[in-house]
């Protein structure tokens, strides 16, 4: 990472209240030019109040925002060079999908011939050339998508902000649309920011992942390093599977109370007093005998033809762990076997209150 | 046979509800008919004529009261289908009490008599002389509270995120309020608007109140005629209005129909 790049959007310090309600806390953000930029988090965590900070809805309390260095919180909304796409769409009822498409053209006073032929162009990108009379309410729900889509990106802005754009269709649809978001992002160059709540959407789309926690923002990474290296273990936990031992630090990992030591990776953090290990179920095995590791009985064997899982169960833990396997195992159920890891991939993060906040 | 088997499958219920329509249609009905009856006596048909019609658009007092009524109806439509509209959308923009929501559509409610002598007393006492355009003013006191009622209906059901979408697409405030909100209002107006002019149309009570001796609007001109006896003519005027209302009416209520919308 030696390249400069450069950032679009600076988000400093930013916080927003509505009411008694803290939505944001203190949030700091860079967000690069051209970058498909995700928004991760639970139900509540301020992923739409930062979007309409962005589009210039709500004023925030305390913090700046700057554009390309300029500051955007003094624009009002209708001078920004952002677009948002709603999370209803918000498509003109009372406009054929041409109309609402050329609506904000027609705003910035365009020569009536290149409206025309951006429109016919950006229609014909997401595919509705042939729909440019119909009226919203004769659309399915991934043909409005596309109009409200189509309706932002025509007006080439810096920034195009999606707040939960695929969380009305259905899941085929959604999969479908996940592929051409980005390729629609790739090919019209434009920065995109996506809110979800579906940290696989997230993870098959961003270039980059901001995970928001409760009005702050938890860690922002690659899809891989969050994954791979999480920051917390709220990350750690929202993100993929995992399976989490707690107890006191010690030079190789940690000291849980029934399991003895438990070694892991502490990627150079200084970590004292209690601490949390995490363990991806595509790094646990079974062991050979005469390595270190604990036992464990198996509850069940799920197959899912390119891969199983094995769902483990230790004596005086409640929650199951669990190991991926790819093909079939020959595990049985009711069998006891022995667990083991690579101390590296395992990983040691301090102690979070909010791991069991999901 | 089909016909044996529908009455036998008629409820009490429906029975009440044919002879509630019955109650509610045979008078007008009655009415009609006797308005193409040719004969002067109700009791004596005549046949089939337009002698009536013919002698109402001769009637000076009559078409009088008809351009005064129109131009009542007109203006209070156009003035109330504006005032109504705004009032609609600040009531649902800025307010959530539903005591001022309810002080807007009182005067759809309060008895057109205490609405008439209250618009009396307070035209005397601004020294206003009465004449159409009091009538006029009066007639929007009361028609907006009815657009009011059916734009504000309407508010409830359109996205919200419209007026910022088009915000964000770089629209200023009245561009949006011009080319979004009213566009997406516009059956709600206009059924407002018809609903307005149908009830300012045979409006009685308040005119009378409020009108001047000398511009007297169709309703009062009928009472004065009925006065001395209903005369075929008048069947046929009331014939022609209720044709007006109905299809107003019926326009309206398309209008307003929940529409597919998202
Ligand atoms: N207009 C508002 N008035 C009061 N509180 C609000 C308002 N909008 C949001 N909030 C509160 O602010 C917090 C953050 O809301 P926000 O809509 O940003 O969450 P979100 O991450 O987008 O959630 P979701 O995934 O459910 O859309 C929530 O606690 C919410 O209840
Ligand atoms: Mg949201």
């Amino acid at each position: 990472m030696t390249s400069p790049v450069k950032n679009l959007i600076e988000i400093k310090n930013l916080t927003h209240d509505y009411g008694s309600v803290r939505a944001l806390d203190n949030v700091s953000l860079e967000i690069r030019e051209n970058e498909f930029f995700a928004l991760l988090g639970p139900s509540g965590c301020g992923k739409t109040t930062l979007l309409r900070i962005l589009a210039g809805f709500e004023t925030p309390l305390e913090g700046s925002v700057t554009l390309a260095g300029q500051d955007l919180i003094s624009l009002p909304a209708n001078k920004r060079p952002i677009n948002l796409m709603f999370q209803s769409y918000a498509l003109f009822p009372h406009m054929n999908v041409g109309q609402n498409v050329a609506y904000g053209l027609e705003r910035e006073k365009l020569p009536k011939a290149e409206i025309k032929s951006r429109v016919e162009e950006v229609l014909k990108t997401v595919g509705l050339q042939d729909k440019v009379k119909a009226r919203p309410s004769q659309l399915s729900g991934g043909q409005r998508q596309r109009v409200a889509l189509a309706r932002a990106i025509v007006k080439r802005p810096k920034l195009l902000l999606l707040d939960e754009p695929l969380s009305a269709l259905d899941r085929k649809v959604r999969s479908e649309m996940q592929l051409e978001l980005k390729r629609l992002q790739l090919e019209v160059g434009i920065t995109f920011v996506v809110v979800t709540h579906d940290q696989e959407e997230a993870m098959s789309m961003a270039d980059r992942i901001a995970v928001m926690v409760e009005g702050t923002v938890g860690q922002v990474d690659t899809p891989v390093d969050l994954y791979q290296r999480p920051a917390t273990a709220y990350v750690g936990d929202f993100i993929g599977e995992s399976n989490f031992f707690d107890g006191i630090i010690v030079p190789e990992g940690i000291k849980h109370a029934s399991l003895g030591v438990l070694p892991g990776n502490r990627y150079g953090k200084d970590i004292s007093g209690e601490a949390h290990l995490l363990i991806r179920p595509e790094d646990l095995r079974l062991a050979v005998s005469g390595e270190h590791s604990i036992p464990t009985m198996v509850q069940d064997v799920q197959f899912y033809g390119g891969a199983s899982t094995l769902v483990l169960s230790i004596e005086g833990r409640s929650a199951p762990i669990l190991m991926s396997q790819p093909g079939a195992t020959s595990a049985q159920r009711g069998a006891l076997v022995n667990l083991t890891w690579d101390p590296l991939k395992a990983i040691v993060l301090p102690r979070d209150s909010r791991r069991s906040a999901l | 046979m089909r016909m044996i088997n529908t009455l036998r499958k008629v409820r009490p219920l429906q029975l009440i509800l044919f002879c509630t329509f019955a109650f509610l249609y045979i008078p007008i009905i009655a009415l009609m008919a006797m308005s193409f009856n040719g004969s002067h006596s109700p009791f004596i048909l005549k046949g089939f004529s337009f002698r009536w019609y013919s002698v109402l658009i001769h009637d000076t007092r009559v078409i009088h009261g008809l351009i005064n009524t129109l131009i009542v109806a007109t203006g209070s439509t156009i003035l109330s289908s504006i005032l109504g509209t705004l009032l609609a959308v600040g009531l649902h923009r800025y307010t959530k009490s539903s005591a001022l929501n309810a002080f807007a559509l009182a005067p759809a409610i309060v008895p057109d008599i205490v609405l008439g002598i209250g618009l009396l007393a307070l035209y005397a006492l601004l020294s206003v002389s009465l004449g159409l355009y009091s009538v006029l003013l009066a007639h929007v006191v009361f028609s907006m509270a009815f657009v009011t009622a059916v734009v504000k209906a309407r508010l409830a059901h359109t996205d919200k995120y419209l007026r910022e979408a088009s915000m964000d697409l770089g629209a200023t405030r009245t561009a949006t309020f011009m080319r979004i909100t009213v566009p997406s209002l516009a059956p709600a107006i206009l059924a407002g608007a018809l609903l307005a002019f149908t009830l300012s149309l045979d409006e009685f009570v308040i005119a009378f109140f409020t009108n001047g001796p000398t511009t007297p609007t169709l309703p009062i001109v009928i009472y004065s005629m009925v006065r001395f006896g209903v005369t075929p003519e008048i069947n046929a005027l009331a014939t022609l209005l209720m044709l007006v209302s109905f299809t107003a009416v019926i326009i309206a209520q398309r209008m307003t129909r929940p529409s597919e919308e998202q």
